[in-house]
């Protein structure tokens, strides 16, 4: 299945040639979590804190599907 | 010895005051708001000689709390018509409380056209004609340097302010002498220029750190406190390295940032005015990367950004002044936003009420959506006296009259700021309900809506959303009395031991002994303070409502409505016992 991955602030250092503006077009097989594609991504688990699929939060044991748009955050916050 | 300083505009008299009982106690925001409601009529006119402004450091002003010199400016506000407390960072709230001074209380007016400025030392206080009318803070600021130094600070206001424009601001200088921490909301700049009074210069020579019951306690608690913020991802690094702005791209992707007038909830251009591109432009052009604005800020949020030559330009605008002027109103310019903050500070306006009322000029045909050169144009007009300038000036709610908008993002008058309450409900129960008008800060939901600090609740429901605001609107009004800076929350929301350590920091300068619940206390007595001064002014509970396209209108891309009812809004305050 093919998603598009969005990384914030410093999950971007782990991903060499990120463009902001165009995220990360993945593709992986069927039956990915959350947790799955973050690994897949060699995303440091410890430092993501939040997780938005198509605007909502999930947490790492949930389904992805096809089309999905997927944001990965660390602690952030502001006000 | 603590006392107030009593100063008579009419008569030109500065009084100090020893600290009256019914008063002991209270600091911040819990005394501009008891000042207030116990002295100021509240149904007078707020820009006439019955409306009182008073200054106020919280209670840990000038101690070695970490992030503790916020100062309090209270008033009935011109712009809601109700009561208000708005808040700075920057440098005199430390130094006034270094003096013993808990509040300056500004009283009646100067003649007409008269311009006054107030000295505050160790051993005088007194009103001379001011040199600087006429003048924007920076230069203003810069002239009272040449004359009194760079080891005093200073509190100003600029030509809006002398306009007395309901959206205008007053600004305190920051460690470098920069007029750019404004206390911002509900126009208190106008009050400061009904009076005729343009500066305050707080000459701390000779102050010293306010005395502690138990200096031993007070040194473990405060260190304790250090460490919950140095521990915090939020306050050790997040914000000092992208400032609020990071907000931009999680508000965008939980489809809550407002955009073009409050029509959809994301931005298309969010990557050019987010955190991430302010941090990486800073870096590339020189610029500061984590600078406090006050002394004892451990927080460090404040950058300092130079333009394309590395000159500086202007201070890392916040979050909701990238929004207002950026999502909101079709700019994706972070340069061009960054200018007009710098021109908000310099001219001493809200970039709140007046960013939203650009959008809403936009929305109305007053100005063309998206166009940077005009909203450039329109902020000059507000310190030239235009009437375009100076209908901007008045802010959000003027503007959405003037140019017959119906989608006017205003409660109680005073602008929303950058989170659209369909997508983040819990913030939207605050702008509702909050005695201030629409205001984030009063009950920051965004924390457990879409932060997950503080526990999580889904931004999407009704659910818990009214007990969220209530609890954050009760912790806040104990915060902006403490003299905190708000940003401490992230910490005291979630580090165990912050709390407790802020409750033995004031039990250990005081002699008191508090607990976690006497701070609720506070907060809720705070509040009901305010609220009262509200429903004596005319402002009922029929005034906590946001405008009614938010339950009309399905917010894209959720295409969901507001759907928390009037009676359910009503319930907020539940230890309040209405009179009407």
């Amino acid at each position: 299945m093919h998603l598009t991955v969005k990384l914030s602030t410093t999950l971007r250092d782990h991903v060499p040639g990120y463009i902001p503006e165009k995220g990360l077009q993945v593709t992986i097989p069927e039956g990915c979590t959350v947790g799955g594609l973050a690994r897949h991504l060699n995303l440091p688990q410890q430092d993501i804190k939040i997780v938005m699929v198509n605007g909502r939060q999930h947490k790492a044991d949930d389904l992805l599907r096809d089309g999905d748009r997927i944001a990965f955050f660390p602690a952030v916050g502001g006000g | 010895m603590f006392r107030f300083l009593r100063v008579n505009m009419a008569t030109k008299t500065c009084v100090l005051e020893e600290i009256p009982q019914e008063y002991a106690g209270l600091g911040g925001r819990a005394l501009t708001s008891t000042i207030v409601a116990r002295e100021v009529p509240p149904t007078c006119t707020p820009i006439g000689p019955h409306n009182k402004l008073v200054f106020a450091p919280g209670l840990l002003g000038a101690t070695n709390s970490p992030n503790a010199n916020r100062l309090s400016v209270g008033c009935k506000s011109p712009l809601t018509e109700g009561i208000k407390e708005s808040n700075a960072g920057g440098q005199p709230g430390g130094h006034l409380a270094r003096l013993g001074i808990l509040a300056v209380i500004i009283e009646n007016m100067a003649e007409e056209g008269q311009w006054w400025q107030l000295e505050v030392s160790k051993d005088h206080a007194r009103l001379v004609p001011s040199d600087v009318a006429g003048l924007n803070n920076f230069d203003a600021v810069a002239n009272l340097v040449e004359k009194y130094g760079k080891d005093c600070s200073y509190i100003t206001i600029g030509r809006a302010g002398e306009f007395k424009l309901t959206a205008a601001s007053i600004a305190c200088t920051d460690r470098e002498l920069r007029p750019m921490r404004h206390a911002g909301r509900g126009g208190v700049g106008a009050v400061m220029g009904s009076k005729g009074l343009k500066a305050i210069i707080v000459n701390p020579e000779g102050g010293k750190n306010q005395p502690l019951n138990d200096e031993k306690a007070f040194r473990e608690a405060s260190k304790r406190f250090a460490k919950a913020l140095a521990e915090h991802p939020i306050t050790s690094k997040g914000l000092a390295d992208y400032g609020t702005a990071v907000l931009i791209n999680i508000l965008h992707e939980a489809g809550g940032l407002p955009t073009a007038n409050f029509t959809v909830g994301q931005f298309d251009q969010h990557e050019s005015v987010s955190g991430e591109l302010l941090n990486q432009i800073t870096k590339e052009r020189g610029g500061t990367v984590a600078h406090g604005c006050m002394s004892g800020c451990m927080i460090r949020c404040s950058g300092i950004l130079p333009d394309k030559k590395g000159k500086f330009q202007s201070k890392w605008p916040e979050y909701e002044t990238l929004w207002a002027f950026g999502p909101h109103s079709g700019i994706g310019d972070l340069d061009a936003i960054s200018q007009y903050d710098y021109l908000c500070d310099d001219i001493g306006v809200d970039t709140i009420d007046v960013g939203v009322a650009m959008g809403v000029a936009m929305a109305g045909g007053g100005i063309p959506y998206g166009d940077a050169k005009a909203v450039l144009d329109a902020m000059h007009g507000i310190s030239e006296g235009t009437p375009l300038g100076r209908i901007i000036g008045c802010g959000t709610a003027t503007t959405g009259r003037v140019f017959g908008v119906r989608r006017v993002p205003a409660v109680k008058g005073q602008s929303l700021p950058a989170y659209d309450p369909r997508a983040v409900k819990g913030q939207g129960v605050t702008y509702a309900t909050s005695p201030m008008g629409a205001d984030h800060t009063a009950g920051y939901a965004v924390t457990a809506n879409i932060l997950s600090s503080g526990g999580t609740v889904d931004p999407l429901k009704k659910e818990g959303q009214i007990e969220l605001s209530r609890n954050l609107q009760v912790a806040t009004a104990s915060v902006d009395s403490v003299g905190l800076c708000l940003f401490t929350a992230f910490a005291i929301l979630d580090v165990p031991d912050a709390l407790p350590a802020v409750v033995d920091m004031l039990n250990a300068k005081f002699g008191w002994q508090l607990t976690g619940d006497d701070v609720v206390t506070l907060g809720q007595r705070i509040l009901s303070t305010e609220i009262d001064f509200n429903r004596r002014a005319g402002i009922t509970l029929a005034a906590d409502v946001l405008p009614d396209f938010f339950t009309d209108e399905k917010l894209p891309p959720h295409n969901t409505t507001f759907d928390i009812t009037h009676d359910e809004l009503k319930t907020v305050f539940n230890w309040v016992e209405e009179k009407n």
